[in-house]
């Protein structure tokens, strides 16, 4: 186990030094200059003289060979340096510790809905198969998934936005500062979040129940006399969470490619919006920073999936 | 992670010898939606082949003096901001959607499959280096793959076709990679190494083969995905530019005048929803028809 965690890691860290070079590289292919687009959207456009151009290219490193502009980055990272912005002008570090909190808000509040509803939903319909709350959940999961996220939040903007008033349009507030208000700005986001997570879960749930269900163990807990309730709880629920978690895994990606287009629809400055953002300023050094923190993350937490079908079933064996 | 549902009571129940495309069809269209995905998608493949007959006006064409028009005889669905037809760029929407759904889902099926079968029959350090690739190509969430892609090469409809058929690849990979794996310790392929038979013989001929199928069923599956990740990017506006028309883009066009005008966002985002749909139901009638491991248990 503990060796098979040390390789996992191992690996990992090959994976990740991949991601660092994809991302490196592929950037310094964008056309266009950054530190040109800098400067058209800022005040010094029409001072900056040609040498004061060249100080600031020199002071990015972006005049060295690609490279040693690559060795520097690494170098910076396991300082713990994540460098400076071009766009912002702020230390990136700095950056990504005002927009992660945010989209960890966004994504978390959404997961600990969508996932007990997704669970839910998929065993009712498992358990009462064929009648109309299974037809309910299966059509209602196939359309969750087709709805477009953007679409959604539209829909829902000018509905209870514009037309009922009853929420506001767009922003984000910390939950420390006015809670309230925090969440009444959340609840459309998180809604629209959530809705393809609550499909992808219960339906992955639903056939997970009906295989379990005709497992020989549960024809004999039932033949015992056990409830329902017995059955449900300590037979088939137990041994249908193993897709779960396997699905739970994949929505973290899902999620955060989630908040990159939720993100820019109710102007909630996390790190979706900052990518987007980032890509259209071609502000290297966050897109790097921000899609590499994305991946680290995304690799972790299948790392931490697999550990766990341990958990959940004994007869897993790690070699 | 067998998703198969086996259902004991039917298993034991032995079906009949009807003909192959018989009981094809009988599964296909268990699911009763599955006709209506199947006509919807048909009607998307006529409006999209046909789109310069059909749309009764330019989908580029301004008329200033006829902006913002409400629904009307002339106009279906009215016109837009710079008085172009909404129901034509519908038309035309439809076009760009399906070809760029089947462009990246052939193609990526195609680089994928050859990729997977060549890491799977090989090995070592073959296997190794395209599989930590494509592990690393999956560390990033898919929209946030093409995303930067499409940045690098820039918008327009081929190169989003190319930045969703890199994102795409490492399923198919994977898929295959494991396939091939275990078809690989088969005795037929043995023998056709013990006669001497070239690899490249061996793969098309006799692992490829199998590789069909499920390469099918993973293609249809995946359609409705990329149909909704180029919507998305063309949402964001680093997808499809003019004179392409893109259903995200016009969502997105249409947020000035949600509440004034919302049929310019509400129309075009039905038009994603209805084929995403129709693709993934007939993605998993496909697979409940062709896999083999579920006949007879639905």
């Amino acid at each position: 186990m503990v060796s098979y965690i040390i390789r996992r890691l191992l690996w990992g860290f090959v994976i990740v030094t991949l991601v660092s070079l994809i991302v490196f590289f592929a950037i310094r292919l964008l056309p266009g200059d950054p530190l040109l687009i800098f400067m058209a959207q800022s005040q010094e456009m029409g001072t900056m003289s040609l040498e004061q151009i060249e100080a600031l290219r020199a002071e990015y490193g972006l005049d060295k060979p690609i490279m040693v502009q690559y060795v520097n980055w690494v170098k910076d990272l396991m300082r713990g340096d994540l460098g400076l912005s071009i766009h912002y002008r702020e230390n990136v570090g700095k950056l990504m510790l005002e927009r992660l909190p945010v989209t960890l808000h966004l994504s978390l509040v959404s997961l600990a809905i969508s996932l007990p509803l997704g669970i839910l939903a998929g065993l009712a319909a498992a358990l009462r198969r064929g009648t109309w709350i299974d037809n309910v959940v299966v059509v209602g999961s196939y359309i969750g998934i087709a709805i477009p996220v953007f679409w959604l939040g539209y829909m829902l903007i000018l509905i209870f936005g514009l037309r009922l008033g009853w929420l506001p349009i767009a922003g984000y507030t910390s939950p420390f500062e006015n809670f309230w208000l925090s969440t009444r700005q959340l609840i459309m986001p998180v809604f629209c979040n959530s809705i393809a997570g609550i499909a992808g879960m219960a339906r992955q749930m639903r056939s997970s129940v009906l295989e379990v269900a005709n497992q020989d163990y549960v024809r004999t807990a039932w033949s015992k006399g056990l409830t329902e309730k017995a059955v449900v709880l300590r037979h088939i629920l137990k041994n249908s969470m193993i897709p779960i978690v396997t699905i739970l895994g994949m929505s973290i990606g899902g999620i955060f490619g989630g908040s990159v287009i939720i993100e820019n629809i109710f102007a909630i400055p996390g790190m979706g919006r900052l990518l987007v953002n980032s890509i259209f300023a071609q502000d290297y050094v966050v897109i790097q920073a921000s899609t590499l923190i994305m991946a680290c993350i995304i690799i972790a937490s299948n790392l931490l999936v697999d550990i766990s079908y341990g958990w959940f079933d004994p007869r897993i064996r790690y070699d | 992670m067998p998703e198969t549902v086996v259902n004991t009571e039917t298993v034991a129940e032995v079906q009949p010898r009807r003909s192959e495309w018989k009981r094809f069809r009988r599964v296909f269209f268990q699911r009763k939606v599955a006709i209506f995905a199947l006509i919807i998608i048909c009607i998307m493949i006529f409006t999209a082949v046909f789109a310069p007959w059909l749309a009764p006006y330019d989908p580029n064409e301004q008329n200033l003096s006829n902006s913002m028009a409400p629904p009307s005889r002339e106009h279906l669905l009215g016109t837009d901001r710079l008085g172009i037809d909404t129901f034509s760029r519908l038309i035309w929407g439809a076009r760009t959607a399906l070809i760029v759904g089947f462009a990246t889902a052939f193609i990526s099926a195609a680089i994928g499959t050859a990729l997977g079968m060549i890491a799977g029959y090989f090995g070592g350090v073959i296997s190794t280096v395209i599989m930590r690739f494509m592990d690393a190509l999956m560390g990033f969430p898919m929209i946030v793959l093409a995303l930067l892609l499409a940045g690098v090469l820039g918008s327009g409809m081929q190169n989003i076709i190319i930045a969703l058929t890199v994102a795409s690849v490492p399923g198919y990979v994977r898929l295959m990679y494991g396939m091939t794996l275990s078809v690989k310790e088969n005795d037929y392929i043995l023998a056709q190494r013990s006669i001497g038979s070239s690899s490249a013989r061996t793969i098309w001929k006799h692992i490829f083969p199998n590789a069909l199928q499920p390469m099918i069923v993973m293609l249809t599956s995946a359609l409705g995905g990329i149909i909704m990740a180029e919507s998305g990017l063309s949402f964001l506006g680093v997808g499809i530019t003019a004179p392409d028309v893109a259903w995200g883009s016009m969502v997105a066009d249409g947020f000035k005048y949600l509440q004034t005008y919302p049929i310019l966002s509400f129309a075009p985002g039905v038009c994603i929803m209805l084929v995403v749909f129709s693709f993934n139901i007939l993605g998993d009638s496909l697979r409940d028809a062709l896999d083999p491991r579920l006949r007879g248990t639905l």
